[in-house]
């Protein structure tokens, strides 16, 4: 059978899942923890803790923000907030944080932590809405979008499909196929919420045709549950950015600088399903996620359920390792899209998806050479731009001429980057002339 | 942390697609019509290459290092000018003068790439313009060609001479002849084919071009729009002409001269032809039509060179205008 797969650009990189065979396993907290309070696109949240505070499991320690894009942040360990300071993040700038002083595991008495599924969905549509928003779900495939607004915004428009992105196309990271090998009775559930709370009856699950176990897995529970259905897809990246997956999966196109839902379509990766599932049945709120720790010189991997701010040092602690000899970056992410660390001592966020060490035979990127002109870039665009003129005009920084070459649809997957042959850095000029162009767009408006 | 991190901006990792691998992925595509020629042609055809091949690079490397004042980064050893001077050679006559080379080898090299900023920046194929040049200034040398050997190890070169078919097609209509007239001097079909007929060292044999051009597209080096639309449109052309005045049909013009060899390989010279697919398909019908018109309407017998090169000059405006397909272009309606 021919596996769906978006039809334009895309590249297909060594995948590198060595990490896929690992249960997830449970992570413990230090002695001291950084919880950032801006995880999530948009506006930061405001702390609503002062010094001295006790807090306990899942206390709200900062409150969304006026703005409407944003996110309430919960404390995810007991103790008391020994200050609010800025802190080192995985964006490389110093940022505010509580920093909290862990005492016990003491628990809000709200949430339920037993074992037992939850099946039944006793909210209603808005309610849930309100439950995800006031759990401070985000979208946790890495660029964590507020949950609750994927839904709000709807307002007149009636979607038909729900999406589930299980497609975890980035290399190395294989958190999301653990979720969906050993949480499955959940995300069924999760994603059964969703359904109701969008009022649609049908959801599609695309996966990567490299995780078959996952695949079988989900299919079987799907069998109970009318409207669900599995498609297993090509690999192929960027195949887990919204645009393309949903092209894989429903064939339609979202048009430039719209929303999936301007297509009918709801979307969440994997991890959001089971953090909505914990959010609406269980009254969780976001305070942990997996995260997958690995790398080509690291003699064990793993993947870890761990609790946010908690600092990336102790995944490889909890491995027995130190950082391998030669290792010359660390990335927070995927090796595609992921961010170069300066630090293992940056605190893990909703947005961290995997650790990856690399050796220093691949950190370094080659020198760069004249742009031959091979068209390699055009072809691998997934959204059909043309990044070596990208490039030269914003070099040259003629922004208008970037505006009108659509820069600012680039998602940034760094497909061009990534095929290159001359080693052009591609997609750093496109990020500096997409900047400077919605810079000039604001400014216009 | 004793470790020293790097520190960039995503993508952290690169394929291993490089420029050297390209160009010398060129080569080896190259070299089944290399093999044809010597088969054809004898150690003057070794000759000449390895000669052209010298010569570019050495060009090459003698304007950077004392021109241009290169420090480090010479970059004459990356294979482009290897391909270039493979091509150069394939596009004379296997009796061709060093001297006449060396001049063809020079102004490819030296003007019609270096001049411009090397390799990526030339508008037009270097290969090509060196040819021109050459058949500018030698106009004799460059039309003289030698006949198929009967013996691989012959050596005397300038003994036996015959025109090509493109030539004697060209000849015998000024003359006033018919085809039916000429059919006993033209070669037959599948001589044409595998390369036994007269003409330039690496263009006689399609099948060993054929060899090399699907080498390049299993490596995916090139894509097949342009080889494909080119000689399309080259038998289109013609095919219209043949309904017409009956002189010569569709194949001919593709297994004659050096049609082949320039829609698989000078055509398809990256540098100097469009960027998207539809802009390649322009580009290459294009090339195809000059190609036919020059060689029906022209006063050479052979236009494939110059129609490349005019289509070179389009590109700039070509790709100003034949945009790739955008994504999210055609809405959907809910």
């Amino acid at each position: 059978m021919k596996l769906r797969t978006f039809n334009q650009g895309g590249v297909h990189p060594p995948e590198n899942k060595i990490s896929a065979d690992i249960p997830i396993k449970i992570l413990g907290v230090p002695q001291q923890i950084c919880i950032p309070i801006h995880q999530h696109l948009g506006a930061p949240a405001v702390p609503v803790v002062e010094k001295g505070d006790k807090v306990k499991v899942g206390t709200l320690i900062a409150k969304k923000g006026t703005a409407f894009i944003s996110a309430n942040i919960h404390s995810s360990v007991s103790g008391t907030v020994a200050k609010i300071d800025d802190v080192l993040d995985a964006t490389g700038y110093k940022n505010k944080a509580v920093v909290i002083n862990v005492e016990g595991d003491e628990w809000e008495d709200t949430i339920d932590r037993s074992d037992h599924l939850v099946p039944e969905i006793k909210l209603e549509p808005e309610e849930i809405l309100k439950k995800i928003e006031e759990m401070g779900v985000v979208g946790l495939g890495g660029a964590t979008f507020p949950a609750h607004i994927k839904y709000m915004v709807s307002n007149g428009r009636k979607s038909d499909t729900l999406v589930v992105n299980g497609a975890e196309c980035e290399p190395f990271l294989t958190s999301d196929h653990r979720l969906m090998l050993e949480r499955t009775d959940e995300i069924m559930i999760g994603i059964q919420i969703m359904m109701k709370s969008g009022q649609v009856d049908r959801a599609v699950i695309g996966i990567e045709s490299n995780k078959p176990d996952a695949i079988e897995n989900l299919r079987i529970k799907a069998q109970q549950f009318p409207g669900i259905e599995v498609i297993p897809l090509k690999v192929k990246y960027p195949q887990g950015a919204e645009k393309q997956l949903i092209k894989a999966l429903l064939n339609r196109e979202i048009p430039s600088g719209k929303l999936p839902l301007d297509v009918g379509v709801i979307i969440n990766n994997v991890g959001t399903v089971l953090a909505i599932y914990e959010a609406v049945q269980k009254n969780k709120p976001l305070i942990e996620r997996v995260v997958t720790i690995t790398g080509k010189k690291l003699k064990t991997k793993g993947n870890f359920l761990v609790r946010i701010g908690v600092p990336a040092a102790m995944l490889l602690e909890a491995l027995g390792e130190e950082i391998p000899e030669g290792t010359s970056k660390i990335i927070s992410g995927g090796p595609m899209m992921g961010k170069a660390l300066n630090s293992l001592d940056i605190p893990i966020t909703k947005g961290t998806s995997g650790i990856i060490l690399m050796d220093e035979s691949e950190a370094w990127r080659r020198e760069p050479v004249n742009c031959i002109r091979c068209a390699k870039c055009i072809s691998v665009c997934p959204m059909g731009l043309e990044p070596y003129l990208l490039e030269k005009l914003a070099e040259r920084e003629m922004f208008d001429r970037c505006e009108a070459n659509a820069i600012t649809d680039c998602m940034e997957c760094g497909s061009c980057s990534y095929i290159c042959p001359a080693a052009r850095p591609l997609l750093d000029y496109i990020r500096y002339g997409k900047v400077n162009v919605m810079r000039i767009m604001r400014e216009r408006r | 942390m004793n470790n020293r991190l790097v520190i960039s901006l995503s993508p952290h990792i690169e394929g291993d697609f490089k420029v050297e691998k390209i160009m010398w992925g060129v080569v080896i595509a190259l070299l089944p019509a290399f093999f044809a020629s010597v088969y054809y042609y004898g150690f003057n055809a070794i000759k000449v290459v390895v000669l052209a091949v010298i010569f570019c690079i050495g060009s090459e490397y003698l304007i950077q290092k004392f021109i241009l004042k290169y420090k480090e980064k010479v970059t004459a050893f990356d294979g482009s000018a290897a391909v270039t001077g493979l091509l150069l050679a394939f596009n004379v006559p296997s009796n061709i003068p060093w001297w006449q080379l060396l001049t063809g080898s020079i102004v490819a090299i030296g003007v019609a790439k270096m001049a411009f900023g090397g390799l990526g920046k030339n508008p037009f194929n270097p290969a090509l313009v060196g040819r021109a040049f050459m058949l500018a200034s030698f106009p004799v040398h460059m039309t003289t060609w030698p006949k198929p050997l009967e013996n691989i190890w012959s050596f005397g070169a300038d003994a036996v001479t015959s025109a090509t078919p493109l030539g004697i097609l060209k000849e015998g209509l000024n003359a006033g002849q018919t085809v039916e007239q000429m059919v006993e001097k033209l070669p037959g079909y599948f001589d044409m084919f595998i390369g036994n007929m007269g003409g330039c060292i690496g263009e006689v044999s399609a099948l060993a071009i054929l060899i090399g051009g699907i080498f390049m597209l299993y490596k995916k080096i090139i894509t097949w729009y342009i080889p494909v639309f080119y000689l399309l449109s080259l038998a289109g052309f013609t095919g219209l002409f043949y309904l017409i005045d009956k002189s010569a049909d569709p194949l001919f013009h593709l297994l004659a001269g050096g049609a082949m060899l320039g829609a698989w390989f000078m055509a398809t010279d990256m540098v100097t032809s469009p960027m998207s697919i539809k802009g390649q398909i322009i580009f290459a019908i294009g090339g195809g039509i000059l190609c036919g018109a020059i060689r029906i309407f022209g006063s050479y017998p052979e236009g494939c060179s110059y129609s490349i090169l005019i289509m070179n000059a389009f590109v700039p405006l070509i790709d100003k205008y034949a945009k790739p397909r955008r994504f999210g272009k055609e809405v959907y309606n809910a």
